[in-house]
């Protein structure tokens, strides 16, 4: 195993590499350094000196990826992308152009994130599971059908809708809860109770119908038959034996995701106010900080090699017929 | 199996908890919806919002809308306008008075008044600094016993204990003195700061340039002697034309003549800086903290920032040290019937905190609003036909809903415009041939702009007559203020000429029909826009339809803003549109759009049409080193016939600002040019609150319907369960 963990962590490094290389790439293809110290400088009254100090100081006068005016290896280090990008292998997201310490803000970000990521996840499953086992339980009936039904729906409708129709409803119509916003501490919950309502909603769609196909799928297996045959009732097969075995390829499912619930997601942070994660790349897009972008997209990618990583772990753990060599 | 049931349960019970701290939180209050701790229903605190955090907070950096909001309530710059008087006025806020320049030649004579500027080699402003203004509390003013400053030479290990501003325990102030102004004035001019302005004050304020250079050489030697402390103290250097006479005045000597330099002194830019501030956050590891001045401000204002959180929250709270202001005792016409005198001689500020939340999406922002958690409102083209309704006369106002609600509506033009540039360098549509100035003619007659209002803008603007906005000196207004190129005076009001008249001046310009004469092939033209989107797509078949009366087709160069911006820089677009949003109420600063030597192209000045006509030219230089009176008007008046007769500009629009207040926040009046104004604002918080529990009162009975419909639909369910469990294997 640890073998192979290492194999892994290894194989990542060439991915990360590239995933910096085309970052790099697809971002000064629209951006120049000279684009974005005006981004910084403002619109108004900038001077092509005033550019030039800018690119100085922040490192941006050097060129992109090869630099032809000095001699030996310099030609490779004294280049926006070295100086730039591979620092991040160190885990060093250094500060924004704007001067802001991208860890800081990181670290800052996540948890909102997380306070909504979380509980929707978590809610959600438990939500999903029991509405696919009740659907498994009363297959090839009207309920089955109509349920089936409801579910193409739900995940027919867009994410936006649920929020739009979300906040009209509870917030506007019923004034149960705030419509945006955020805290610190316990007044936080306040503010999560609707995008975590929306966020597992939204979700039931998608994730009952999956998880049904899994249920339908192990109850047509032989130890099920099996376990008919024994005289126990469908509840105790459903739920000591169709959903153990099904829970495997759920639980891999879980477990990928889990790294990136840090990212946030973008619409519900932005609809309800929440400084999470979700918003911080789009804005940097936007303001064209090509510091926070690589940062971003680094952190992006690495949560997601360690997702597929814990993936692979977690078969190992939970069907112990699968080895990792 | 029992540990496992044990964790089951262990989740089930914090997934109970939360919930339970989620409707415990939400039902606290009496507006279970009301985003703002309780404790605060009845304070003297205005509730707004921002949608972008804002960049830069340090006063030599800020230049924009978004900053000032924060910034201009916590610094105080020499001067700042009258918040009531019209036309716009100057009034001391540092200052103790507003100066006046005095004139000498190159010999150091002094000049009267009056002279002929060409005489004037140099202005002198005098400049005494109000006594008794004090910086807000502030760590980097904190002495001990001894007088020694406690937060400047920080401990390594003790930065890494700090991740706020509140984190240091003591703070310290001290009073504002003109060394402060000298101060910042250096700061302008210290390269690394990138300061928007410093270029211009490097034309005008003596030895400025050579300071920065000076300054520049000496910074880059700490740095390169690997010093710990990378701080230039800026204190030892001198710029030739700033000078502390003594603890309360400040002399600026400029070069030549430039009236317009006062507006300058009511801006961010001509703060009071204490040098403790540079040494206090040039330590190290603070700014890896985000512990900068560019972040929390030292201020002598009457508000200080309490509450930085850019991706959250701003909150602004009153300074205990601010030295105090009165209430103004006299305004413009109306003001007293409007009640905006009521409060005159009273101390300033009103509000005791200004808590400004992050909203990002304008359907919460415009609900909160409504909901009255929001104190005022823009109105978003989404939300206009909510608020907005026109009369049978075209006349706009409040919709019933918002009548009801005791919402009130300011509207002011800004002292803003946007407009259709022809690039004058281009073959085609620039120059100064008769055939290219009746080509730009008729395209301006042609491009409907009270219709470009009405569809894209909500009818909130005005259809321009020339550069300068209403309301600065130097526009005109009734039948005098018509530009006749364009429009037919029709009982004293402008008409757009019949586009039978753009037909002609197209024959006349070589283009019959919109086909060249001589090749008889069609006209092309070229629009340059940022406007790519799928919303973009009215605006631009509206634009082809314009041009397609002409029978020009017209080519749409859709590009980001930074390709748009290079071809501007290059001189390479031929028609664009674009703003400008005034720096001061001064003519100069919309005709410097068009004068020659600020040409994009060729100079990188911001007259991105690349006009150059030497008439005007000579007439800007003229005017701008005028007073305002009748011969300035004269002149300006020739300038604008110049400008309509060559048609630089199909002049646009100037945009109209709509803004939405409730009845508890009062002492309201657009302002375009002082963004100082939160001080004068006053709010009645127990009528606030009233008006919020009757608008959000819990409506509880659908949960209990929802809950009802879920027991219903289960039920046909369990009886199929128990009918299944019940009959035999199949």
């Amino acid at each position: 195993m640890t073998a192979y963990i290492i194999r892994r962590v290894l194989y990542s490094i060439p991915i990360l590499l590239g995933v910096n290389i085309l970052t790099f790439v697809l971002f000064f293809v629209v951006n120049s350094p000279d684009d974005m110290a005006r981004m910084h400088l403002g619109m108004k009254r900038v001077t092509p000196q005033a550019v030039e100090s800018w690119k100085q100081e922040r490192g941006y006068d050097q060129p992109l990826l090869f630099n032809t005016s000095v001699p030996g290896f310099a030609k490779l280090t004294h280049t926006i992308f070295f100086q730039k990008s591979l620092k991040l292998f160190q885990f060093e997201f250094g500060s924004s152009d704007s001067g802001r310490d991208i860890g800081y803000d990181i670290s800052q970000r996540m948890w909102p994130s997380l306070a909504i990521a979380v509980p929707v996840l978590l809610v959600g499953l438990l939500v999903n599971i029991s509405f696919a086992l009740l659907i498994a339980f009363f297959r090839a009936t009207y309920i089955d059908f109509w349920s089936v039904v409801l579910c193409v729906v739900m995940m027919s409708i867009s994410g936006l809708f649920y929020i739009i129709g979300g906040q009209y409803l509870v917030s506007k119509l019923l004034h149960l809860v705030p419509i945006s916003g955020y805290d610190t501490g316990l007044n936080a919950a306040k503010f999560l109770v609707l995008p975590v309502i929306i966020g597992v909603i939204g979700g039931i769609g998608a994730g009952t119908r999956w998880y049904r196909t899994l249920f339908l799928e192990e109850i047509n297996k032989d130890y099920v038959r099996t376990a008919r045959a024994k005289g126990l009732s469908e509840r105790v097969v459903l739920f000591r034996h169709v959903l153990k075995n099904a829970l495997i390829p759920i639980l891999t499912g879980v477990v990928v995701v889990l790294p990136l619930l840090f990212m946030g997601s973008l619409i519900t942070e932005s609809f309800f106010g929440i400084p999470g994660l979700g918003s911080y790349t789009i804005d940097a897009i936007n303001s064209q900080d090509f510091a926070i972008v690589r940062a971003m997209v680094f952190l992006g990618s690495v949560l997601y090699i360690l997702g597929l990583l814990l993936t692979d772990i977690s078969y190992t753990m939970v069907d112990p017929r699968v080895r990792l060599s | 199996m029992r540990s496992r049931h044990k964790a089951g349960s262990g989740t089930l019970r914090w997934m109970l908890l939360w919930v339970g701290a989620c409707l415990l939180a939400a039902c606290r209050g009496s507006g279970w919806n009301n985003p703002y701790p309780v404790s605060e229903s009845l304070a003297d605190t205005l509730y707004s919002s921002f949608s972008e955090r804002p960049k830069h907070l340090d006063p030599v950096r800020s230049y924009s809308e978004n900053e000032y909001a924060f910034i201009a309530q916590i610094y105080e710059p020499l001067l700042q306008y009258h918040f009531l008087k019209r036309p716009y006025e100057l009034v001391p806020l540092a200052a103790d008075r507003v100066p006046t320049a005095e004139y000498y030649d190159a010999q150091g004579n002094r000049l009267p008044v009056d002279v002929d500027s060409e005489q004037i080699a140099f202005s002198e402003y005098e400049i005494p600094i109000r006594p008794g203004m004090r910086y807000q509390p502030h760590p980097a003013l904190a002495k001990d016993d001894t007088g020694a400053y406690l937060y400047h030479h920080l401990d390594p290990a003790f930065v890494d204990e700090i991740n706020t501003l509140a984190d240091f325990s003591e703070t310290g102030t001290r009073e504002v003195t003109a060394d402060d102004f000298a101060y910042q004035i250096k700061r302008l001019a210290a390269p690394w700061l990138h300061s928007p302005i410093a270029g211009v004050m490097g034309e005008y304020i003596l030895g400025f340039t050579d300071f920065g250079k000076q300054i520049a050489a000496q910074n880059q030697a700490l740095q390169m002697e690997g010093d710990r402390v990378s701080y230039l103290d800026l204190r030892p250097f001198q710029i030739d034309g700033v000078e502390v006479i003594d603890r309360y005045r400040l002399r600026i000597r400029l070069h030549g003549k430039y009236p317009q330099f006062v507006y300058w002194l009511a801006m961010p830019f001509f703060s009071p800086m204490p040098w403790e501030a540079d040494a206090f956050y040039s330590q190290p590891g603070l700014e890896k903290r985000n512990i900068s001045l560019n972040w929390y401000p030292l201020g002598s204002g009457p508000f200080m920032l309490e509450e930085n959180n850019p991706n959250l929250r701003m909150v602004l709270a009153a300074n205990p040290n601010f030295h105090g202001e009165a209430y103004p005792h006299e305004g413009a016409a109306g003001d007293r019937e409007a009640g905006l005198l009521e409060d005159a001689g009273k101390p300033l500020p009103f509000i005791r905190k200004a808590a400004y939340s992050l909203e990002k999406e304008s359907i919460p922002y415009w609900n909160k609003f409504l909901q009255g958690y929001y104190d005022t409102s823009g109105i978003s083209s989404d939300s206009f036909d909510q608020a907005i309704q026109i009369s049978g006369q075209g006349e706009l106002g409040l919709t019933d809903a918002m009548v009801e609600k005791g919402i009130q509506l300011q509207t002011a033009v800004n002292s803003s415009i946007f407009y259709m540039g022809f690039n004058m360098s281009d073959p085609v549509i620039g120059g100064d041939s008769d055939s290219a100035r009746y080509l730009r003619q008729a395209v301006s007659i042609a491009m409907d702009f009270e219709e470009y209002i009405s569809i894209f803008a909500n009818g909130r603007g005005v259809a321009a007559q020339g550069p300068i906005p209403p309301g600065i000196f130097g526009s005109r207004s009734g039948p005098d203020g018509i530009n006749t190129v364009v429009y037919d005076v029709q009982n004293g009001r402008p008409r757009r000429k019949d586009i039978s008249v753009a037909r002609e001046l197209m024959r006349k310009a070589g283009y019959p029909s919109g086909r060249d004469q001589e090749t008889g092939k069609p006209l092309i033209l070229y629009y340059d826009t940022t406007a790519s989107g799928p919303d973009d797509k009215a605006r631009l078949n509206w634009m082809l339809k314009q041009f397609e009366k002409l029978g020009v087709q017209l080519v749409i160069r859709a590009s980001d803003y930074n390709r748009f911006q290079d071809k501007m820089r290059n001189g390479t677009g031929q028609i664009f549109m674009w703003g400008w949003n005034a720096d001061y109420p001064d003519p100069e600063n919309f005709f410097f759009l068009l004068y020659g030597p600020n040409g994009k192209a060729r100079f990188g000045g911001e007259n991105a049409s690349n006009y150059s006509n030497p008439e005007f030219d000579r007439l800007f230089e003229r005017m701008k080193n005028m007073e305002n009176g009748p011969d300035r008007q004269l002149i300006i008046d020739q300038m604008v016939e110049i400008l309509r007769h060559d048609a630089p500009w199909a002049w646009g629009f100037f945009p109209k600002s709509f803004a939405l207040y409730h009845a508890w926040y009062m002492n309201v009046k657009p302002n375009l040019m002082a963004n100082n104004t939160l001080k004068y604002k006053r709010l009645d918080p127990v009528l606030r609150s009233r008006l919020r529990a009757r608008w959000n009162p819990p409506v509880i009975w659908p949960l209990g319907v929802v809950g009802v419909i879920l027991v219903i639909s289960i039920v046909p369910a369990v009886l199929l369960y128990r009918r299944r469990e019940r009959s035999a294997a199949r």
